[in-house]
Protein backbone atom coordinates (compact mmCIF):
# COMPACT_ATOMS: atom_id res chain seq x y z
CA UNK A 1 0.00 0.00 0.00
CA UNK A 2 1.46 3.32 -1.09
CA UNK A 3 1.23 6.84 0.30
CA UNK A 4 1.27 9.03 -2.79
CA UNK A 5 1.78 12.78 -2.78
CA UNK A 6 -0.62 14.34 -5.25
CA UNK A 7 0.92 17.63 -6.43
CA UNK A 8 -2.38 19.38 -5.67
CA UNK A 9 -3.84 17.52 -2.67
CA UNK A 10 -0.74 16.33 -0.83
CA UNK A 11 -0.10 12.86 0.63
CA UNK A 12 -3.09 10.58 0.16
CA UNK A 13 -3.83 6.87 0.39
CA UNK A 14 -3.16 4.76 -2.73
CA UNK A 15 -6.89 3.91 -2.72
CA UNK A 16 -7.69 7.33 -4.15
CA UNK A 17 -5.45 6.90 -7.19
CA UNK A 18 -5.46 4.84 -10.35
CA UNK A 19 -2.34 3.54 -12.02
CA UNK A 20 -1.36 4.70 -15.50
CA UNK A 21 1.60 2.34 -16.10
CA UNK A 22 4.87 3.34 -17.80
CA UNK A 23 5.40 7.05 -18.47
CA UNK A 24 7.22 8.80 -21.33
CA UNK A 25 5.92 6.56 -24.12
CA UNK A 26 5.64 9.07 -26.93
CA UNK A 27 2.70 8.63 -29.27
CA UNK A 28 3.98 8.51 -32.86
CA UNK A 29 3.33 11.65 -34.88
CA UNK A 30 0.96 11.48 -37.85
CA UNK A 31 3.93 11.44 -40.23
CA UNK A 32 5.54 8.58 -38.32
CA UNK A 33 2.27 6.68 -38.26
CA UNK A 34 2.14 6.65 -42.02
CA UNK A 35 5.52 4.98 -42.37
CA UNK A 36 5.78 2.87 -39.19
CA UNK A 37 6.39 -0.87 -39.52
CA UNK A 38 4.31 -3.44 -37.64
CA UNK A 39 7.29 -4.07 -35.38
CA UNK A 40 7.46 -0.38 -34.48
CA UNK A 41 3.76 -0.37 -33.73
CA UNK A 42 4.20 -3.44 -31.52
CA UNK A 43 6.97 -1.69 -29.65
CA UNK A 44 4.87 1.41 -29.08
CA UNK A 45 1.67 -0.42 -28.16
CA UNK A 46 2.88 -3.39 -26.15
CA UNK A 47 6.58 -3.51 -25.23
CA UNK A 48 7.37 -2.23 -21.75
CA UNK A 49 10.51 -1.55 -19.71
CA UNK A 50 9.19 -3.28 -16.57
CA UNK A 51 12.45 -2.59 -14.70
CA UNK A 52 13.58 -4.14 -11.44
CA UNK A 53 14.62 -0.82 -9.91
CA UNK A 54 13.42 2.73 -10.54
CA UNK A 55 10.28 2.90 -12.68
CA UNK A 56 8.94 6.10 -14.20
CA UNK A 57 5.16 5.79 -14.21
CA UNK A 58 1.90 7.69 -14.35
CA UNK A 59 -0.78 7.98 -11.70
CA UNK A 60 -4.08 9.83 -11.64
CA UNK A 61 -5.83 11.15 -8.53
CA UNK A 62 -9.02 9.50 -9.73
CA UNK A 63 -11.01 9.93 -6.51
CA UNK A 64 -9.50 13.32 -5.68
CA UNK A 65 -8.63 16.30 -7.85
CA UNK A 66 -8.57 14.14 -11.06
CA UNK A 67 -5.04 15.25 -11.96
CA UNK A 68 -2.50 13.09 -13.86
CA UNK A 69 1.18 13.23 -12.85
CA UNK A 70 4.43 11.24 -13.08
CA UNK A 71 6.12 9.29 -10.30
CA UNK A 72 9.59 7.77 -10.01
CA UNK A 73 9.13 4.67 -7.83
CA UNK A 74 11.43 1.79 -6.93
CA UNK A 75 9.84 -1.55 -7.84
CA UNK A 76 11.60 -3.54 -5.10
CA UNK A 77 11.39 -1.16 -2.11
CA UNK A 78 8.25 0.64 -3.39
CA UNK A 79 9.91 3.92 -2.29
CA UNK A 80 8.48 6.92 -4.12
CA UNK A 81 11.56 8.89 -5.08
CA UNK A 82 10.02 11.77 -6.96
CA UNK A 83 6.68 13.17 -8.10
CA UNK A 84 6.87 15.42 -11.17
CA UNK A 85 4.47 16.96 -13.69
CA UNK A 86 3.25 15.38 -16.93
CA UNK A 87 5.29 16.53 -19.88
CA UNK A 88 8.49 16.91 -17.90
CA UNK A 89 11.33 14.55 -18.87
CA UNK A 90 12.25 11.73 -16.48
CA UNK A 91 14.52 13.07 -13.72
CA UNK A 92 18.14 11.92 -13.55
CA UNK A 93 18.42 9.97 -10.31
CA UNK A 94 21.35 8.46 -8.50
CA UNK A 95 21.50 4.74 -9.21
CA UNK A 96 19.88 2.80 -6.37
CA UNK B 1 18.22 -46.15 -10.31
CA UNK B 2 15.56 -44.31 -8.42
CA UNK B 3 13.67 -46.28 -5.82
CA UNK B 4 10.01 -46.57 -6.68
CA UNK B 5 7.62 -44.87 -4.28
CA UNK B 6 4.90 -47.27 -3.17
CA UNK B 7 3.02 -48.44 -0.10
CA UNK B 8 5.82 -51.00 0.41
CA UNK B 9 8.62 -48.43 0.31
CA UNK B 10 6.63 -46.36 2.78
CA UNK B 11 6.35 -49.29 5.20
CA UNK B 12 10.00 -50.29 4.71
CA UNK B 13 11.22 -46.78 5.41
CA UNK B 14 8.92 -46.38 8.38
CA UNK B 15 10.69 -49.35 9.99
CA UNK B 16 13.99 -47.44 9.78
CA UNK B 17 12.41 -44.25 11.13
CA UNK B 18 12.47 -42.64 7.65
CA UNK B 19 16.26 -42.27 7.81
CA UNK B 20 16.86 -44.42 4.73
CA UNK B 21 15.09 -42.49 1.98
CA UNK B 22 17.11 -41.96 -1.15
CA UNK B 23 17.63 -38.31 -2.12
CA UNK B 24 14.94 -37.24 -4.57
CA UNK B 25 17.43 -35.50 -6.87
CA UNK B 26 21.19 -35.00 -6.92
CA UNK B 27 22.82 -31.63 -6.25
CA UNK B 28 25.90 -31.67 -8.49
CA UNK B 29 28.81 -29.87 -6.80
CA UNK B 30 30.02 -28.36 -10.06
CA UNK B 31 28.08 -27.67 -13.25
CA UNK B 32 29.30 -29.31 -16.45
CA UNK B 33 31.16 -26.90 -18.77
CA UNK B 34 28.49 -27.26 -21.43
CA UNK B 35 24.93 -28.58 -21.72
CA UNK B 36 22.82 -29.31 -24.78
CA UNK B 37 20.02 -27.35 -23.14
CA UNK B 38 20.06 -24.93 -20.21
CA UNK B 39 16.73 -24.11 -18.59
CA UNK B 40 16.77 -20.90 -16.55
CA UNK B 41 14.25 -21.09 -13.71
CA UNK B 42 13.46 -24.08 -11.52
CA UNK B 43 9.76 -23.51 -11.15
CA UNK B 44 7.25 -26.11 -12.25
CA UNK B 45 7.39 -24.98 -15.89
CA UNK B 46 11.19 -25.16 -16.10
CA UNK B 47 11.35 -28.56 -14.40
CA UNK B 48 8.55 -29.94 -16.56
CA UNK B 49 10.39 -28.71 -19.65
CA UNK B 50 13.53 -30.55 -18.56
CA UNK B 51 11.55 -33.71 -17.82
CA UNK B 52 9.83 -33.81 -21.21
CA UNK B 53 13.10 -32.95 -23.01
CA UNK B 54 14.59 -36.07 -21.48
CA UNK B 55 11.54 -38.29 -21.69
CA UNK B 56 10.08 -37.43 -25.09
CA UNK B 57 13.07 -36.10 -27.00
CA UNK B 58 15.95 -38.09 -25.51
CA UNK B 59 17.84 -34.90 -24.62
CA UNK B 60 19.36 -35.62 -21.22
CA UNK B 61 22.42 -33.37 -21.13
CA UNK B 62 20.27 -30.67 -19.58
CA UNK B 63 20.67 -28.30 -16.62
CA UNK B 64 17.98 -26.44 -14.73
CA UNK B 65 19.44 -23.32 -13.11
CA UNK B 66 17.46 -21.96 -10.18
CA UNK B 67 18.58 -18.86 -8.30
CA UNK B 68 16.88 -19.93 -5.06
CA UNK B 69 15.32 -23.32 -4.37
CA UNK B 70 13.14 -25.18 -6.85
CA UNK B 71 9.47 -24.36 -6.58
CA UNK B 72 10.22 -21.31 -4.43
CA UNK B 73 8.75 -18.87 -6.96
CA UNK B 74 5.13 -18.72 -8.04
CA UNK B 75 4.95 -22.50 -8.21
CA UNK B 76 5.12 -22.77 -4.41
CA UNK B 77 3.01 -19.65 -3.84
CA UNK B 78 -0.06 -20.27 -5.94
CA UNK B 79 -3.55 -21.37 -5.00
CA UNK B 80 -3.29 -24.48 -7.24
CA UNK B 81 -6.48 -24.17 -9.25
CA UNK B 82 -6.45 -26.42 -12.31
CA UNK B 83 -9.04 -26.02 -15.07
CA UNK B 84 -9.29 -25.74 -18.85
CA UNK B 85 -12.49 -23.72 -19.29
CA UNK B 86 -11.02 -21.00 -21.48
CA UNK B 87 -13.01 -19.10 -24.11
CA UNK B 88 -10.72 -18.98 -27.14
CA UNK B 89 -9.85 -22.10 -29.11
CA UNK B 90 -6.08 -21.61 -28.82
CA UNK B 91 -6.23 -21.36 -25.02
CA UNK B 92 -8.80 -24.12 -24.65
CA UNK B 93 -6.57 -26.56 -26.56
CA UNK B 94 -3.41 -25.63 -24.67
CA UNK B 95 -4.95 -25.76 -21.19
CA UNK B 96 -6.90 -28.92 -21.99
CA UNK B 97 -3.65 -30.56 -23.10
CA UNK B 98 -2.27 -29.68 -19.69
CA UNK B 99 -5.34 -30.84 -17.80
CA UNK B 100 -5.10 -34.21 -19.56
CA UNK B 101 -1.46 -34.52 -18.53
CA UNK B 102 -2.47 -33.65 -14.97
CA UNK B 103 -4.95 -36.53 -15.04
CA UNK B 104 -2.10 -39.01 -15.49
CA UNK B 105 0.66 -37.13 -13.73
CA UNK B 106 0.79 -39.00 -10.42
CA UNK B 107 1.31 -42.29 -12.26
CA UNK B 108 3.69 -40.85 -14.82
CA UNK B 109 5.93 -39.25 -12.19
CA UNK B 110 5.49 -41.96 -9.54
CA UNK B 111 4.81 -39.02 -7.23
CA UNK B 112 1.49 -38.19 -5.65
CA UNK B 113 0.63 -34.73 -6.94
CA UNK B 114 -2.70 -34.98 -5.11
CA UNK B 115 -4.67 -33.90 -8.15
CA UNK B 116 -8.21 -33.65 -6.91
CA UNK B 117 -10.89 -33.17 -9.58
CA UNK B 118 -13.43 -31.77 -7.21
CA UNK B 119 -15.01 -29.42 -9.76
CA UNK B 120 -14.74 -25.73 -10.26
CA UNK B 121 -17.65 -23.33 -10.13
CA UNK B 122 -17.76 -19.81 -11.58
CA UNK B 123 -20.58 -17.74 -10.13
CA UNK B 124 -22.70 -15.26 -12.09
CA UNK B 125 -24.30 -12.40 -10.19
CA UNK B 126 -25.86 -10.27 -12.91
CA UNK B 127 -27.73 -10.64 -16.15
CA UNK B 128 -24.56 -9.76 -18.05
CA UNK B 129 -22.52 -12.27 -16.08
CA UNK B 130 -25.06 -14.88 -17.18
CA UNK B 131 -24.78 -13.89 -20.83
CA UNK B 132 -20.98 -14.01 -20.77
CA UNK B 133 -21.10 -17.28 -18.88
CA UNK B 134 -23.40 -18.92 -21.44
CA UNK B 135 -21.22 -17.78 -24.30
CA UNK B 136 -18.15 -19.19 -22.55
CA UNK B 137 -19.75 -22.51 -21.64
CA UNK B 138 -21.03 -23.07 -25.19
CA UNK B 139 -17.65 -22.20 -26.70
CA UNK B 140 -15.94 -24.61 -24.30
CA UNK B 141 -18.42 -27.36 -25.13
CA UNK B 142 -17.79 -26.84 -28.84
CA UNK B 143 -14.13 -27.52 -28.13
CA UNK B 144 -15.14 -30.85 -26.63
CA UNK B 145 -14.30 -29.80 -23.08
CA UNK B 146 -16.64 -30.51 -20.18
CA UNK B 147 -18.55 -27.53 -18.97
CA UNK B 148 -22.10 -27.03 -17.79
CA UNK B 149 -24.47 -24.39 -16.48
CA UNK B 150 -25.96 -24.69 -13.01
CA UNK B 151 -29.19 -23.14 -11.78
CA UNK B 152 -29.27 -21.44 -8.37
CA UNK B 153 -31.08 -24.50 -6.98
CA UNK B 154 -28.31 -26.82 -8.22
CA UNK B 155 -25.66 -24.49 -6.78
CA UNK B 156 -27.41 -24.43 -3.42
CA UNK B 157 -27.48 -28.20 -3.41
CA UNK B 158 -23.77 -28.50 -4.16
CA UNK B 159 -22.62 -25.70 -1.84
CA UNK B 160 -25.27 -25.17 0.83
CA UNK B 161 -23.17 -22.60 2.69
CA UNK B 162 -23.28 -20.13 -0.22
CA UNK B 163 -25.74 -17.30 0.34
CA UNK B 164 -28.16 -17.98 -2.50
CA UNK B 165 -31.04 -16.11 -0.85
CA UNK B 166 -32.92 -13.27 -2.48
CA UNK B 167 -31.49 -10.86 0.08
CA UNK B 168 -27.86 -11.79 -0.66
CA UNK B 169 -25.48 -8.87 -1.10
CA UNK B 170 -24.46 -10.40 -4.46
CA UNK B 171 -27.42 -12.32 -5.88
CA UNK B 172 -26.44 -15.67 -7.40
CA UNK B 173 -28.13 -16.13 -10.77
CA UNK B 174 -26.24 -19.18 -11.95
CA UNK B 175 -22.80 -20.69 -12.34
CA UNK B 176 -20.65 -22.60 -14.75
CA UNK B 177 -19.13 -25.84 -13.60
CA UNK B 178 -16.14 -27.76 -14.92
CA UNK B 179 -16.30 -31.08 -13.09
CA UNK B 180 -12.81 -32.12 -14.21
CA UNK B 181 -11.32 -28.95 -12.69
CA UNK B 182 -9.90 -28.91 -9.19
CA UNK B 183 -6.68 -28.46 -7.26
CA UNK B 184 -3.29 -30.18 -6.96
CA UNK B 185 -0.34 -30.05 -4.58
CA UNK B 186 2.00 -27.38 -5.96
CA UNK B 187 5.24 -28.51 -4.27
CA UNK B 188 4.64 -32.08 -5.33
CA UNK B 189 4.35 -31.01 -8.97
CA UNK B 190 7.75 -29.27 -8.79
CA UNK B 191 9.40 -32.06 -6.80
CA UNK B 192 7.89 -34.84 -8.88
CA UNK B 193 9.16 -33.33 -12.14
CA UNK B 194 12.56 -32.64 -10.55
CA UNK B 195 12.94 -36.20 -9.32
CA UNK B 196 12.04 -37.80 -12.64
CA UNK B 197 14.12 -35.33 -14.67
CA UNK B 198 17.08 -36.04 -12.41
CA UNK B 199 16.55 -39.77 -12.87
CA UNK B 200 17.04 -39.31 -16.60
CA UNK B 201 20.26 -37.34 -16.10
CA UNK B 202 19.14 -33.71 -15.83
CA UNK B 203 21.33 -31.62 -13.47
CA UNK B 204 19.27 -29.50 -11.09
CA UNK B 205 21.47 -26.66 -9.89
CA UNK B 206 19.91 -24.68 -7.06
CA UNK B 207 21.34 -21.40 -5.75
CA UNK B 208 22.55 -20.74 -9.27
CA UNK B 209 21.53 -17.33 -10.57
CA UNK B 210 21.85 -16.32 -14.19
CA UNK B 211 23.38 -12.83 -14.43
CA UNK B 212 24.03 -12.53 -18.16
CA UNK B 213 24.10 -14.22 -21.56
CA UNK B 214 26.97 -14.94 -23.92
CA UNK B 215 25.63 -14.07 -27.36
CA UNK B 216 27.91 -14.28 -30.41
CA UNK B 217 26.64 -12.97 -33.76
CA UNK B 218 23.06 -13.21 -32.55
CA UNK B 219 23.41 -16.80 -31.33
CA UNK B 220 23.33 -17.71 -27.63
CA UNK B 221 26.36 -19.69 -26.41
CA UNK B 222 25.71 -19.95 -22.69
CA UNK B 223 25.00 -18.03 -19.52
CA UNK B 224 26.96 -16.17 -16.85
CA UNK B 225 26.07 -17.23 -13.32
CA UNK B 226 27.22 -16.69 -9.75
CA UNK B 227 29.01 -20.07 -10.23
CA UNK B 228 30.79 -18.93 -13.37
CA UNK B 229 30.10 -19.35 -17.08
CA UNK B 230 28.04 -22.36 -18.19
CA UNK B 231 27.94 -23.21 -21.88
CA UNK B 232 24.63 -24.09 -23.52
CA UNK B 233 23.82 -25.03 -27.12
CA UNK B 234 20.23 -23.99 -26.48
CA UNK B 235 18.83 -21.93 -23.61
CA UNK B 236 15.24 -21.63 -22.38
CA UNK B 237 14.09 -18.75 -20.18
CA UNK B 238 11.33 -19.83 -17.77
CA UNK B 239 11.51 -17.28 -14.96
CA UNK B 240 7.91 -15.96 -14.67
CA UNK B 241 8.03 -12.59 -12.87
CA UNK B 242 11.66 -11.99 -13.86
CA UNK B 243 11.14 -12.52 -17.60
CA UNK B 244 11.56 -8.82 -18.39
CA UNK B 245 14.85 -8.74 -16.49
CA UNK B 246 16.14 -11.76 -18.44
CA UNK B 247 15.01 -10.34 -21.79
CA UNK B 248 16.80 -7.10 -20.90
CA UNK B 249 20.03 -9.05 -20.30
CA UNK B 250 19.60 -10.73 -23.68
CA UNK B 251 18.86 -7.43 -25.42
CA UNK B 252 15.19 -7.59 -26.42
CA UNK B 253 11.93 -6.20 -25.10
CA UNK B 254 8.79 -7.96 -23.88
CA UNK B 255 5.13 -6.96 -23.59
CA UNK B 256 5.18 -8.13 -19.98
CA UNK B 257 4.63 -6.32 -16.69
CA UNK B 258 5.38 -7.82 -13.27
CA UNK B 259 2.79 -7.41 -10.54
CA UNK B 260 2.33 -8.71 -6.99
CA UNK B 261 -0.37 -11.31 -6.52
CA UNK B 262 -1.37 -12.45 -3.05
CA UNK B 263 -2.98 -15.46 -1.47
CA UNK B 264 -3.90 -16.41 2.07
CA UNK B 265 -5.12 -19.34 4.12
CA UNK B 266 -7.44 -19.56 7.10
CA UNK B 267 -7.11 -21.62 10.24
CA UNK B 268 -7.93 -25.27 9.52
CA UNK B 269 -11.53 -26.37 9.94
CA UNK B 270 -13.48 -29.56 9.35
CA UNK B 271 -14.47 -30.36 5.74
CA UNK B 272 -17.02 -27.77 4.65
CA UNK B 273 -16.35 -27.02 0.98
CA UNK B 274 -15.91 -29.87 -1.51
CA UNK B 275 -15.42 -27.87 -4.70
CA UNK B 276 -13.67 -24.71 -5.88
CA UNK B 277 -15.84 -21.59 -5.96
CA UNK B 278 -14.82 -18.51 -7.92
CA UNK B 279 -16.59 -15.23 -8.29
CA UNK B 280 -15.02 -13.26 -11.12
CA UNK B 281 -17.36 -10.34 -10.59
CA UNK B 282 -16.84 -9.65 -6.88
CA UNK B 283 -13.39 -11.12 -7.18
CA UNK B 284 -12.61 -13.85 -4.75
CA UNK B 285 -12.07 -17.56 -5.07
CA UNK B 286 -11.85 -20.27 -2.44
CA UNK B 287 -11.15 -23.95 -1.99
CA UNK B 288 -10.43 -26.08 1.07
CA UNK B 289 -7.09 -27.82 1.39
CA UNK B 290 -6.70 -31.37 2.65
CA UNK B 291 -5.36 -29.88 5.89
CA UNK B 292 -8.69 -28.06 6.29
CA UNK B 293 -7.50 -24.53 5.59
CA UNK B 294 -9.50 -22.33 3.25
CA UNK B 295 -7.20 -21.24 0.43
CA UNK B 296 -8.14 -17.80 -0.88
CA UNK B 297 -6.95 -15.59 -3.66
CA UNK B 298 -7.96 -12.51 -5.54
CA UNK B 299 -6.43 -9.92 -7.84
CA UNK B 300 -3.09 -8.30 -8.51
CA UNK B 301 -1.88 -4.95 -7.21
CA UNK B 302 -2.24 -2.31 -9.92
CA UNK B 303 1.40 -1.22 -9.92
CA UNK B 304 4.45 -3.10 -11.15
CA UNK B 305 6.64 -4.66 -8.49
CA UNK B 306 9.30 -7.26 -7.76
CA UNK B 307 8.77 -7.24 -3.99
CA UNK B 308 6.66 -10.39 -3.44
CA UNK B 309 4.32 -8.46 -1.11
CA UNK B 310 0.94 -6.99 -1.92
CA UNK B 311 -1.25 -4.34 -0.32
CA UNK B 312 -3.48 -5.15 2.66
CA UNK B 313 -6.51 -3.44 1.10
CA UNK B 314 -6.56 -6.07 -1.65
CA UNK B 315 -6.95 -8.74 1.02
CA UNK B 316 -9.60 -6.69 2.77
CA UNK B 317 -11.61 -6.46 -0.46
CA UNK B 318 -11.41 -10.16 -1.10
CA UNK B 319 -12.40 -11.05 2.46
CA UNK B 320 -15.37 -8.69 2.21
CA UNK B 321 -16.44 -10.53 -0.91
CA UNK B 322 -15.85 -13.89 0.74
CA UNK B 323 -17.94 -13.18 3.81
CA UNK B 324 -20.77 -11.74 1.71
CA UNK B 325 -20.87 -14.93 -0.37
CA UNK B 326 -20.28 -17.28 2.59
CA UNK B 327 -21.63 -15.60 5.74
CA UNK B 328 -20.55 -18.56 7.90
CA UNK B 329 -16.86 -17.82 7.16
CA UNK B 330 -17.20 -14.44 8.91
CA UNK B 331 -15.65 -15.59 12.16
CA UNK B 332 -12.72 -17.51 10.72
CA UNK B 333 -9.22 -16.26 11.42
CA UNK B 334 -6.66 -16.03 8.68
CA UNK B 335 -3.37 -17.79 9.37
CA UNK B 336 -0.85 -16.86 6.70
CA UNK B 337 -0.63 -14.53 3.73
CA UNK B 338 2.05 -14.14 1.07
CA UNK B 339 2.72 -12.77 -2.39
CA UNK B 340 4.34 -13.77 -5.65
CA UNK B 341 5.39 -11.78 -8.69
CA UNK B 342 3.32 -12.60 -11.75
CA UNK B 343 4.24 -11.78 -15.34
CA UNK B 344 1.17 -10.37 -17.05
CA UNK B 345 0.72 -9.94 -20.81
CA UNK B 346 -1.61 -7.40 -22.43
CA UNK B 347 -3.88 -10.23 -23.63
CA UNK B 348 -3.54 -12.36 -20.47
CA UNK B 349 -2.09 -15.22 -22.51
CA UNK B 350 1.39 -16.73 -22.26
CA UNK B 351 4.33 -16.33 -24.63
CA UNK B 352 5.93 -19.59 -25.76
CA UNK B 353 8.54 -19.90 -28.46
CA UNK B 354 11.52 -18.30 -30.15
CA UNK B 355 13.18 -14.99 -29.32
CA UNK B 356 15.13 -12.56 -31.51
CA UNK B 357 18.29 -14.38 -30.30
CA UNK B 358 18.96 -17.67 -32.07
CA UNK B 359 18.76 -20.81 -29.90
CA UNK B 360 17.32 -18.74 -27.06
CA UNK B 361 13.73 -19.72 -26.27
CA UNK B 362 11.14 -18.12 -24.02
CA UNK B 363 8.25 -19.39 -21.93
CA UNK B 364 6.56 -16.69 -19.84
CA UNK B 365 3.54 -14.47 -19.42
CA UNK B 366 1.46 -17.05 -17.57
CA UNK B 367 0.57 -14.30 -15.14
CA UNK B 368 -1.96 -15.23 -12.51
CA UNK B 369 -2.93 -18.57 -14.02
CA UNK B 370 -0.02 -20.76 -15.07
CA UNK B 371 0.06 -23.46 -12.41
CA UNK B 372 -2.67 -25.42 -14.20
CA UNK B 373 -0.54 -25.25 -17.32
CA UNK B 374 2.64 -26.64 -15.74
CA UNK B 375 2.75 -30.07 -17.46
CA UNK B 376 1.30 -28.80 -20.75
CA UNK B 377 3.62 -25.82 -20.89
CA UNK B 378 6.68 -27.95 -20.20
CA UNK B 379 5.52 -30.49 -22.77
CA UNK B 380 5.03 -28.04 -25.66
CA UNK B 381 8.08 -25.99 -24.72
CA UNK B 382 10.31 -29.08 -24.67
CA UNK B 383 9.09 -29.85 -28.20
CA UNK B 384 9.80 -26.26 -29.27
CA UNK B 385 13.34 -26.36 -27.90
CA UNK B 386 14.13 -29.88 -29.13
CA UNK B 387 12.94 -29.37 -32.69
CA UNK B 388 13.62 -25.64 -32.99
CA UNK B 389 10.04 -25.20 -34.23
CA UNK B 390 6.96 -24.41 -32.17
CA UNK B 391 4.68 -27.23 -31.08
CA UNK B 392 1.37 -26.81 -32.89
CA UNK B 393 -0.43 -25.97 -29.63
CA UNK B 394 2.25 -23.38 -28.80
CA UNK B 395 2.40 -21.75 -32.22
CA UNK B 396 -0.40 -19.18 -31.64
CA UNK B 397 1.39 -18.08 -28.48
CA UNK B 398 4.59 -16.89 -30.18
CA UNK B 399 6.07 -13.51 -29.29
CA UNK B 400 5.38 -12.23 -32.81
CA UNK B 401 1.62 -12.20 -32.18
CA UNK B 402 2.14 -8.69 -30.79
CA UNK B 403 3.47 -7.67 -34.20
CA UNK B 404 0.91 -9.52 -36.31
CA UNK B 405 -1.91 -8.40 -34.04
CA UNK B 406 -3.14 -11.97 -33.52
CA UNK B 407 -3.74 -11.49 -29.79
CA UNK B 408 -5.48 -14.16 -27.74
CA UNK B 409 -7.49 -11.94 -25.48
CA UNK B 410 -8.42 -13.98 -22.44
CA UNK B 411 -8.76 -10.93 -20.20
CA UNK B 412 -12.47 -10.41 -20.30
CA UNK B 413 -12.94 -13.94 -21.51
CA UNK B 414 -11.53 -15.74 -18.50
CA UNK B 415 -12.88 -13.48 -15.77
CA UNK B 416 -10.67 -14.19 -12.79
CA UNK B 417 -7.73 -15.72 -14.56
CA UNK B 418 -6.30 -18.14 -12.01
C1 LIG C 1 -0.65 -15.91 -5.16
C2 LIG C 1 -0.71 -16.64 -6.47
C3 LIG C 1 -1.80 -17.44 -6.77
C4 LIG C 1 -1.87 -18.12 -7.98
N1 LIG C 1 -2.92 -18.97 -8.20
C5 LIG C 1 -2.94 -19.75 -9.31
C6 LIG C 1 -3.95 -20.74 -9.46
O1 LIG C 1 -4.83 -20.92 -8.60
N2 LIG C 1 -3.95 -21.49 -10.59
C7 LIG C 1 -3.01 -21.32 -11.56
O2 LIG C 1 -3.08 -22.01 -12.57
N3 LIG C 1 -2.01 -20.41 -11.42
C8 LIG C 1 -1.95 -19.63 -10.31
N4 LIG C 1 -0.94 -18.70 -10.15
C9 LIG C 1 0.06 -18.53 -11.22
C10 LIG C 1 1.11 -19.61 -11.17
O3 LIG C 1 1.66 -19.69 -9.87
C11 LIG C 1 2.26 -19.32 -12.15
O4 LIG C 1 1.75 -18.96 -13.43
C12 LIG C 1 3.14 -20.54 -12.34
O5 LIG C 1 3.40 -21.18 -11.11
C13 LIG C 1 4.43 -20.13 -13.00
O6 LIG C 1 5.35 -21.19 -12.94
P1 LIG C 1 6.82 -20.97 -13.41
O7 LIG C 1 7.53 -22.25 -13.23
O8 LIG C 1 6.82 -20.35 -14.76
O9 LIG C 1 7.37 -19.81 -12.45
P2 LIG C 1 8.04 -19.86 -10.99
O10 LIG C 1 7.52 -20.95 -10.16
O11 LIG C 1 7.95 -18.48 -10.46
O12 LIG C 1 9.53 -20.22 -11.35
C14 LIG C 1 10.44 -19.30 -11.92
C15 LIG C 1 11.76 -19.51 -11.23
O13 LIG C 1 12.77 -18.75 -11.88
C16 LIG C 1 13.72 -18.41 -10.91
N5 LIG C 1 14.55 -17.33 -11.41
C17 LIG C 1 14.22 -16.02 -11.60
N6 LIG C 1 15.29 -15.33 -12.04
C18 LIG C 1 16.32 -16.20 -12.14
C19 LIG C 1 17.69 -16.09 -12.54
N7 LIG C 1 18.21 -14.92 -12.91
N8 LIG C 1 18.47 -17.21 -12.52
C20 LIG C 1 17.96 -18.40 -12.14
N9 LIG C 1 16.67 -18.57 -11.74
C21 LIG C 1 15.86 -17.48 -11.75
C22 LIG C 1 12.88 -18.03 -9.71
O14 LIG C 1 13.62 -18.11 -8.51
C23 LIG C 1 11.74 -19.05 -9.78
O15 LIG C 1 11.95 -20.16 -8.94
C24 LIG C 1 -0.84 -17.98 -8.94
C25 LIG C 1 0.26 -17.17 -8.65
C26 LIG C 1 0.34 -16.51 -7.43
C27 LIG C 1 1.55 -15.66 -7.13
ZN1 LIG D 1 -5.13 15.44 -6.09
Amino acid sequence: MLLISCPHCGPRDEHEFAYGHEAHIARPTLDQQNTMSDAEWADYLFMRKNPKGVHFERWVHARGCRQWFNVARHTVTHEIIKVYPMGEPAPKLEQK
Amino acid sequence: MKQNYSIFSLVRNALSYHQGWQEAWRSPAVPKPEYDVIIIGGGGHGLATAYYLAKEHGITNVAVLEKGWIGGGNTGRNTTIVRSNYLWDESAHLYEHSLKLFEGLTQDLNYNVMFSQRGLMNLAHTQHDMQALRRRVYAIQLNGIDSEILTPAQIKEMVPILDCSSSARYPIMGASLQRRGGVARHDAVAWGFARKADERGVDILQNTEVTGFKIVNGVVKGVETNRGFIGGKKVGIVVAGHSGVMAGLAGFRLPVESHPLQALVSEPIKPILNTVVMSPQVHVYVSQSDKGELVLGAGIDAYTSYAQVGSPFIIENQLNALTDLFPCFGRLRMLRQWGGIVDTCPDASPIIGKTPVENLFLNCGWGTGGFKATPGSGNVFAHTIATGEPHKLAQPFALDRFTTGYLIDEHGAAGVAH
